[in-house]
């Protein structure tokens, strides 16, 4: 039974260090997450009886490509406004900052200081929350701001497509699922969550001794 | 009474019996022949792909029809030498000049004999070629979009029925007349002075490597007789051709007796490495020819024809060496290389066997010089010299011969209405099957080349009669599947045609099916007359109005127009802007003297149109592109000659006026 906890070292976060296997998965991660630039984010395919092999649209942190013109013709039809990567700000952004912080775990590896790893894991996860906060959002817009001479319009339908699995807007089947490069950020993602809940944890053991 | 009545007791079954051995003799007819499992074997579920395609010529509708084996599908209608007002083909500014010919436009042709490209003998899958035999013309389809790329017109052909029979690795597509004419500079001569005036050509097309582009290499002045059909020698044979001859008694009126005459008449041996050596020796001559040579450029989407002024020409009576008539029985028909190139089978039409030649035997025979004599100076070799057996009793009217992969031969029998198969090293009978009725050409997937697909032979019938339900006196021709794999011919299907099928070809699907292109890449589209949005305008230059338009799901762009005045020629250029599978959008105006367009996507594709009186016309979109399809319409507004009523167009709200020329 724990009476009381005693002082056993008392440098703070700033002066300590990472366990090595730590410090090697944050190089590994950081390395992991360049992909993110490369290939895409996300994944929306849209499968309907005219379209038996599906459509495809595939967002990158630089904007949208696949089969967008096709999609946007055909979304037409429901007054959804066309998917233009200008519209997008994000687009002009997202590039740089992934690039930002894959920087800065690089520098994280490099300086090994636990003040680095939490900086850098909150920013990680900010980011992510606030993506798909604002790629919600998004599908929240085109599905809801509809022209409203449209040719098809149905009362009380919209077209808000999927943040994650299937679903049916009208005659297609919209899936929207992780891509490769997203996939390259969630798992180094969750690995780092992981590992700061570890070095915390191990932070504190060494921080104080037990006393029973 | 009752004495009558006893004696037909007698009587009846007397002459019921008589009459019962008499029809008992009759021959059973074989009207369902078919057993077991042939519907199985034919039925491709839905949604599933066929096995093969098959190339047949539509004969006198001058298109070749494309069908999936073994279900007997029709897949698509080629148009090539005939008008197509189902897609616009030869109707449309674009297409029109692929029908252009020396005697100006012909909107029409019997087309026969589809050849599919070779590499090392064998089908590459890169283009279909057909022969015109009316206005002698050989035509090339691109197999990767299935549209005809090029025609070129033959000259000093007449009747261009050996034709266009390649060579192993496409170097050349043969051309040889069917009909012997005079070939000078007056063609004005008496019917009567035949033997001294008219006489026959053959010419060797070239096929460019890397595009298929047709060029005449060069054309051979040959004797004054009937060219009939031909094929390319291969492996030990390569750079032979042969043709088949008849009309050797040089008939001119009433041939179906005066042509029957000999008791044999030729296959034609020709070297042709050997007269490629001579036209670089510069024994050629260029003769003055007036012929068209068309090409569809598939990024103009457009067709020019030229008129060439030239041909190189040799004499066969100059050459020595290349040319060597073989004695064939009467009038042949077919003449078919085996897959080893060791072999001619020739079918003398009215023989009672089928020659099978020796090309080894052919060659010692030359060496030896055997001949029995010349015909127009060109040596014929001795039968006997040459012939490595006969088929004997075939069946009657033998005419054409495929291969198998095992070493088997299958002739069509025209007059006993039969394929018959046999070995070609021994020439025995191994099978027959009656077809319904009177197969012309046969065809065995790859049978003519050094590698046959085997399995399946198709007969392809001239008459059928009672085969399907009657369309009044003008029926139907066939194609009948006959499985091929077991020892014993099989029927499995047959199904009605396009037009006459006269050859055919029959390659693996995937030869084909995987190098289709979707659609057209607008970024690639360089017609003159391309639109893309915004640029929708229409143009006035004097009497012509150029409209450029856009169709895409489901607007045209502009569909309003107005100003334009009676005398004007209205030519819309309509191009369909989608990028997506299965999207054409179709095009056409009331009151039109013309058909309408079928713009694939990315394509580009011109409409004329000559209004007659003022008012109101409408166009729309012809084929149903989308749910709001019907809604794909616009108008178009004709003044008298004298209006002021500028000239505008839109689309909903966005109008424009034209300025410069109102």
């Amino acid at each position: 039974m724990i009476k009381s906890m005693k002082l056993k070292d008392d440098s703070t976060c700033k002066e300590m260090t990472m366990k090595p296997v730590s410090r090697w998965i944050v190089l590994a991660c950081a390395i992991c997450m360049t992909g993110s630039l490369v290939f895409p984010f996300w994944k929306i395919t849209l499968v309907a009886p005219q379209y038996p092999e599906g459509l495809e649209m595939f967002i990158y942190p630089s904007g949208v490509r696949g089969q967008v013109n096709l999609i946007n013709g055909l979304n037409h039809y429901i007054g959804m406004k066309a998917i233009l990567n200008d519209d997008f700000p994000e687009f002009k952004v997202l590039p740089y900052w992934l690039g930002f912080l894959i920087l800065t775990g690089i520098v994280t590896f490099i300086v090994n200081k636990l003040n680095w790893l939490w900086i850098w894991v909150s920013a990680l996860l900010a980011t992510g929350i606030i993506g798909i906060i604002d790629f919600w959002r998004w599908e929240y817009n085109y599905g809801h701001n509809l022209d409203p001479h449209a040719a098809i319009k149905i009362p009380g339908v919209t077209y808000q497509p999927p943040l994650l699995g299937y679903k049916q807007l009208l005659n297609f089947v919209a899936g929207a699922f992780p891509a490769l490069g997203g996939y390259m950020i969630i798992v180094p993602g969750i690995l780092l969550t992981g590992i700061a809940v570890f070095e915390r944890y191990n932070q504190k053991k060494r921080k104080y001794a037990l006393v029973s | 009474m009752r004495q009558i009545s006893n004696l037909s007791w007698i009587a009846l079954p007397l002459i019921l019996g008589t009459a019962w051995a008499f029809t008992g003799c009759k021959p059973k007819q074989i009207k369902d022949i078919v057993e077991g499992d042939a519907a199985q074997k034919v039925y491709v579920a839905p949604g599933k792909y066929d096995e093969l395609y098959m190339f047949t010529s539509g004969g006198f509708s001058g298109q070749v029809s494309v069908y999936g084996l073994p279900s007997g599908r029709l897949l698509k209608v080629i148009p090539v030498f005939s008008q197509n007002p189902e897609n616009g083909y030869g109707y449309s500014e674009e297409t029109k000049p692929m029908l252009n010919t020396s005697a100006g436009f012909i909107p029409w042709d019997d087309a026969h004999h589809t050849e599919l490209s070779q590499t090392n003998g064998e089908i590459d899958g890169r283009w279909l070629f057909i022969n015109g035999n009316n206005t002698p013309r050989i035509a090339r389809i691109n197999l990767v979009d299935f549209k005809t790329e090029e025609i070129i017109e033959i000259p000093n052909n007449a009747g261009n029925h050996a034709s266009p029979f390649i060579t192993p690795n496409s170097e050349y597509v043969v051309s040889a007349t069917r009909f012997s004419i005079p070939i000078q500079s007056n063609p004005d001569v008496a019917l009567a002075s035949y033997k001294e005036n008219f006489r026959g050509t053959i010419s060797f097309v070239k096929v460019d490597k890397s595009t298929g582009k047709m060029s005449i290499a060069f054309q051979l002045l040959a004797p004054a007789i009937d060219y009939d059909l031909s094929h390319a020698g291969k492996g030990p044979s390569e750079g032979w051709m042969f043709f088949s001859c008849y009309n050797t008694e040089k008939a001119h009126s009433l041939l179906e007796v005066n042509a029957s005459q000999k008791d044999k008449d030729f296959i034609l041996a020709l070297n042709w490495k050997k007269l490629e050596q001579y036209l670089k020796e510069g024994k050629a001559k260029d003769v003055n020819a007036s012929y068209a040579h068309n090409i569809y450029n598939d990024r103009t989407h457009t067709a020019t024809s030229t008129i060439e002024h030239s041909v190189k020409m040799m004499d066969l009576k100059d050459l020595a060496d290349v040319a060597y008539f073989i004695p064939c029985p009467k009038s042949p028909h077919g003449v078919d290389i085996d897959p080893t190139g060791q072999y001619i089978v020739a079918s003398g039409k009215l023989a009672a066997v089928i020659p099978v030649f020796s090309f080894q035997k052919m060659q010692s025979a030359i060496a030896g010089k055997e001949f029995e004599g010349t015909f127009d100076s060109i040596p014929v070799l001795k039968y006997e010299a040459v012939l490595a057996g006969e088929v004997q009793k075939p069946g009657l009217g033998p005419l054409h011969t495929e291969f198998d992969n095992n070493g088997n031969a299958y002739s069509t029998m025209f007059i006993s209405s039969e394929i018959v198969k046999w070995e070609v090293a021994t020439q025995q009978v191994l099978d027959r099957i009656k077809v319904f009725y009177s197969p012309g050409h046969l065809m065995v997937p790859g049978g003519d080349t050094k590698k046959p697909y085997g399995k399946y032979v198709i007969a392809l019938n001239k008459i059928t009669k009672d085969r399907y339900l009657p369309t009044g006196p003008e029926l139907t021709q066939s194609a009948q599947l006959i499985d091929i794999s077991g020892d014993k011919m099989k029927l499995l299907l047959d199904f009605p045609t396009i037009g006459e099928p006269h050859y055919a070809q029959g390659v693996p699907a995937d030869l084909i099916r995987k190098k289709q292109i979707r659609f057209y890449k607008l970024e690639e589209n360089k017609s003159p007359y391309v639109t893309l949005p915004p640029d929708t305008r229409v143009v006035r230059e004097g009497k012509k109005v150029h409209v450029y338009m856009t169709a895409i799901r489901s607007h045209l762009t502009p569909d309003n127009i107005e100003g334009i005045k009676l005398g004007d020629e209205v030519i819309f250029h309509v191009t369909n802007v989608e990028q997506d599978w299965d999207a054409p959008h179709g095009f056409a105006v009331m009151g039109n003297n013309n058909a309408e367009l079928l713009v694939m996507p990315g394509e580009t594709a011109s409409l004329s149109w000559k209004p007659q009186k003022p008012g109101v016309y409408p166009f729309y979109c012809t084929d149903f592109c989308s749910a709001l399809h019907q809604e794909m319409q616009g108008y178009i507004r004709v003044s008298p000659a004298n209006s002021g009523i500028p000239l505008s167009w839109g689309l909903g709200d966005d109008t424009h006026i034209s300025k410069s020329n109102p």
